[in-house]
């Protein structure tokens, strides 16, 4: 990755960045309590009265949370230690005992490592769990607590299993800061302890930004910006606050250590809470907890179940697809992000052509994901052969994919179910023919070395079959007219 | 059936009769919410009486037995409940203002044992606000009154479930007990109290003051009627993470093994401390003990004395964010303001008394930023201390002896202007405590103006066997009288609020 750099008036300034990424487990319950863990119900159903702090209740730590914080920990090179929960102390009315129990000095992994897409290494300071708080919506006023008329607070959130990350300050561009949370994402969501869904508030991101002079060794004062909602906020808000410190630190100022709030709509940020105000949160050791200190058993049970990680799978498919290029790279993405990788390889394996298995998988496969992960390769490498071979064409091949995602069969019989028969090369001449004579003035330009001209003879041709032509053979008969 | 007809020989007796079908579960409860609604004015044990539900129990009860079904070990023995034990649709104030209106959607374990066993639930008893204080007098609904003289405390902070067995209105009571709140309100009572081994009774439901601290425990007027109750509510709950999957040894059987050959030591530390009456009832124990085949010696725990400045950091350093949670969102008391913060802030200015604000701010100081290693985490240190010297004194005791309180009941209003000498009202329970062990409180002999003394048995964790051996070896040669029940006096100042 190329350098990056602010240009001030007073020369090249670097940017310092460390995250942290709070992911909510997809565990069936919640981390203290036997609610359900789930997005979107009607508020204040998922509730009991350890969830929502009645006097008199206790938590239970549940163990499928441990389980996925380990494998989280284990997916980013983590050593997984003894550990311990604390109560982090201060008041706010979704929170409902008025401290969260999370991990402070005695987290559950640390010292980890991410490798960016490019082969820049992050380090990775921790991945604790804590608890989720409820979530509040303010009305009236600007949607903030603050001029608000009335609040309303929805407990089903309260105590849903978090693992929070915290990135060592190692990101040097925003698009660093992109990369890196991208690829955190997919690895959360390859442990199976994540969906990754940004847009519901199951990965949020914290970021911690700093500024100094270009090759400059300490550290800048940092701020703390929240409410980064999506992977363009997360840039957006980087570049904003990074240059806003570039121009307050070249006219003499300096920057406070402080927790700012980015607005999307507005485009910047805004101080929240300045080090002055920050909350003294008392953090005590959670006496209704006790310590968790996995057996080594335990957590070779969860590393044996761990299956493989983003940057495996990526290589794995790389090494059968050959050259790579934008395109195939997104299509990569798509095939792991959907858990598609392993059909992708077992198909290729069973002979079929691997570009048009990828293509198919991400584009076709991959709207229906859950029934696509059911798939039998060898089903799939049929339908893969018939489009290959040219007896289906592509619109037809993605139909009869989408009859085998949904009723199952053998894709030649789905064909001819739908009465998809390839066409007969001297019906496939004749239409040719009869296009080439509805069409002189195209024809003679083809005809005259406008290459261009072939797509709308295909085009042409396509449409009379009603897209039962191989397009490929089209081409091929085109060309061969021409002499 | 009068009450002392019905309530004869405590809680087994009845249980047996009912058991059989000789007495009915509804007549023993009515006969209790009688005693209790007569002596409510004079003594106010309980904040609430739930006297519609305890019929409809001791009619289940009633039914069981005729159905030919088992009842359960404490079949219609009417129980009392401190009323900071959650109980479904029933209020649970903790004696504060800042839980007006609240009825917990469940029922704590201990309660939902005891109505499994058969025990009828008749209300819920006064304490100290949040069970801060050592006499029942900073409750918001008023201070209740010892029967041996209503004019003095009955301690605290289970002053109700104490003074209730100790005035006969029912045979036994629980209480929690976080620095000495049962044993203490017991001795100041003449009536048998036992802290358990931290984690041995389910915590779930309790409502809590400082959580490393709290523990369950049971009021009774004899051992064995306190060790059947504990009986019924020990054992693992895995709502409690803390609970102890450890079996619960069969107490029946240990309260008959006698004391030959147990090791007893006599906490030597503790008797300069205390009264005369106090300290000489320990000593009488040790040689009672001694007569009965103990081997008895002193022992000196000069560390113990640490315990009561490391207890006052810990627990109120709990505390404080234990009640941080009572900020008027979500139930109890609600003061409005302009904004959340001024309406979390005249909330709890409002339904907090003086002794919990003053915890609160202690606690919050001792954890805050740059005081947190000089005060919180020194005080944990004192703890290990003190666990390692009892550690030492247990490799050559199976218990030791100790007096209970310094003093017997003292007089209402006598300490609540000096929070610290209030403070020292449990010097000698609070080790207990911070160690996590057992101990229990005897009422033993008669003091200062025939007030009842208690001396306690200390133990180590899941020592309630021995414990309850040493026990039942002083019950049997305790002072006569020294015990509940007692009619409480009427005349002098107090004649006037009687019934």
């Amino acid at each position: 990755m190329s350098r990056y750099t602010i240009t001030g008036e007073t020369g090249e300034w670097e940017i310092v960045v460390g995250l942290e990424v709070h992911c909510e487990l997809l565990t069936k319950t919640k981390l203290f309590c036997g609610c359900p863990n789930a997005f979107g119900d009607e508020p204040n159903t998922n509730v009991c009265p350890v969830c929502l702090g009645l006097p008199g209740s206790l938590p239970v730590l549940n163990r499928r949370a441990v389980e996925m914080a380990m494998a989280i920990g284990t997916a980013l090179g983590c050593e997984i230690r003894p550990s311990s929960f604390h109560r982090k102390n201060y008041f706010y009315p979704d929170m409902p005992k008025d401290y969260q129990v999370t991990q402070y000095d005695e987290p559950l992994n640390v010292e980890g490592r991410l490798t960016l897409v490019d082969g820049t290494p992050i380090g990775i300071v921790r991945a604790h769990m804590e608890e989720d708080t409820g979530k509040t919506t303010h009305m009236g006023g600007d949607g903030r607590i603050h001029g608000a008329d009335y609040s309303l607070v929805d407990y089903n959130r309260s105590g849903v299993p978090l693992v929070e990350i915290v990135s060592a300050p190692d990101l040097r561009s925003p698009e660093q800061a992109r990369s890196y949370v991208s690829e955190l994402r997919a690895i959360l969501v390859a442990t199976g302890a994540s969906d990754g869904r940004m847009e519901e508030g199951s990965l949020r991101v914290d970021a911690n930004v700093s500024v100094r002079r270009f090759g400059g060794e300490e550290f800048g004062t940092r701020c703390e910006i929240k409410n980064l909602n999506s992977l363009r906020s997360l840039v957006r808000a980087i570049e904003y606050e990074s240059r806003r410190q570039v121009e307050l630190l070249e006219r003499g100022g300096s920057v406070d250590q402080e927790t700012r709030h980015w607005n999307e709509v507005e485009g910047r940020t805004s101080s929240m809470r300045s080090k002055e105000e920050a909350y003294d949160y008392r953090y005590f050791p959670e006496p209704d907890l006790v310590p968790l200190a996995p057996p080594a058993e335990w957590i070779a049970e969860v590393v044996a179940k761990l299956g493989l990680m983003p940057a495996q799978r990526r290589e794995r498919l790389a090494s059968l697809l050959g050259e790579s290029s934008e395109a195939i790279e997104e299509q990569v993405a798509t095939v792991i992000d959907l858990g598609l990788d392993d059909l992708v390889v077992a198909t290729i394996a069973s002979g079929a052509d691997s570009r048009l298995v990828m293509a198919r998988a991400a584009n076709e496969a991959a709207q229906q994901p859950d029934a696509a992960r059911q798939l039998d390769p060898e089903r799939f490498g049929e339908l893969i052969g018939l489009e290959a071979a040219g007896t289906l064409s592509a619109t037809q091949a993605k139909a009869v994919l989408g009859e085998l995602l949904t009723n199952g069969g053998r894709p030649a019989d789905i064909a001819d179910r739908l009465g998809f028969k390839a066409l007969a090369s001297d019906e496939l001449g004749a239409v040719i023919d009869a296009v080439i004579a509805a069409n002189p003035g195209e024809w003679d330009r083809y005809v005259g070395g406008d290459d261009k001209v072939a797509q709308f003879l295909l085009g042409k041709v396509m449409r009379e079959t009603k897209g039962r032509a191989n397009g490929k053979l089209v081409a091929e008969a085109l060309a061969s007219r021409r002499g | 059936m009068s009450e002392t007809e019905a309530f004869a020989g405590g809680a087994l007796a009845i249980a047996a009769r009912v058991r059989s079908g000789e007495l009915s579960a509804r007549v023993v409860t009515e006969a209790a919410l009688e005693e209790i609604a007569a002596s409510e004015p004079l003594l106010h044990c309980f904040n609430t009486i739930t006297a519609e539900r305890a019929l409809a129990a001791a009619d289940a009860v009633d039914a069981k037995v005729l159905a030919g079904e088992d009842p359960g070990p404490l079949a219609g023995v009417p129980v009392a409940l401190k009323d900071n034990l959650c109980t479904r649709g029933v209020p649970t104030t903790c004696s504060s203002r800042i839980l007006e209106g609240w009825r917990p959607p469940y029922d704590a374990t201990v309660v939902a044992r005891l109505s499994a066993a058969g025990a009828v639930s008749v209300g819920k008893t006064n304490l100290d606000e949040f069970a801060m204080g050592s006499s029942t007098e900073t409750s918001a609904t008023g201070p209740t009154r010892n029967p041996w003289d209503p004019a003095r405390v009955p301690g605290g902070s289970s002053g109700g479930s104490a003074a209730a067995v100790a005035a006969g209105l029912v045979p036994l009571a629980l209480g929690s007990d976080t620095g000495g709140s049962i044993r203490q309100p017991a001795a100041l009572c003449g009536v048998v109290g036992l802290k358990p081994t931290y984690g041995l009774v389910s915590r779930y439901g309790l409502v809590a003051f400082a959580s490393s601290l709290d523990q369950i425990g049971p009021f009774a007027l004899t051992l064995a009627d306190a060790a059947a109750t504990l009986q019924v509510i020990a054992g693992h709950d895995e709502r409690d993470s803390t609970s102890l999957a450890h079996p619960v040894a069969d107490l029946a059987t240990e309260l008959r093994r006698g004391v030959e050959g147990l090791r007893v030591g006599v906490v030597a530390d503790f008797l300069s401390e205390a009264s005369g009456s106090c300290a000489a009832a320990v000593r009488q124990a040790a040689d009672a003990l001694a007569d009965a085949g103990a081997l008895v010696k002193e022992v000196a725990i000069p560390e113990l004395l640490h315990g009561l400045s490391a207890y006052y950091l810990i627990a109120p350093a709990e505390a404080s964010s234990n009640l941080a949670r009572y900020d008027g969102v979500r139930y109890g008391l609600r003061v409005d303001g302009d904004d959340v913060q001024e309406m979390n802030a005249r909330t709890r200015s409002a339904g907090f008394g003086d002794e919990v604000k003053r915890r609160i701010m202690l606690g919050t100081y001792v954890l805050s930023a740059g005081y947190y290693d000089a005060y919180y985490a020194q005080a944990q240190r004192v703890r290990t201390v003190i666990l390692r010297s009892f550690a030492r004194a247990y490799e050559d005791c199976d218990v030791l002896l100790a007096p209970t309180t310094p003093s017997v009941a003292f007089p209402i209003g006598a300490k609540t202007a000096d929070p610290l000498e209030m403070y020292l009202s449990d010097l000698f329970t609070i080790p207990t405590n911070l160690a996590g062990h057992p101990a229990l409180s005897v009422p033993f002999a008669l003091g200062e103006e025939g007030l009842p003394v208690g001396v306690q048995v200390l133990a180590p964790a899941l020592g309630e066997g021995p414990m309850l051996r040493a026990g039942a070896a002083l019950e049997a040669v305790a002072a006569p009288g020294a015990r509940g029940p007692v009619r409480p006096q009427l005349g002098g100042p107090l004649a006037g609020v009687a019934r």
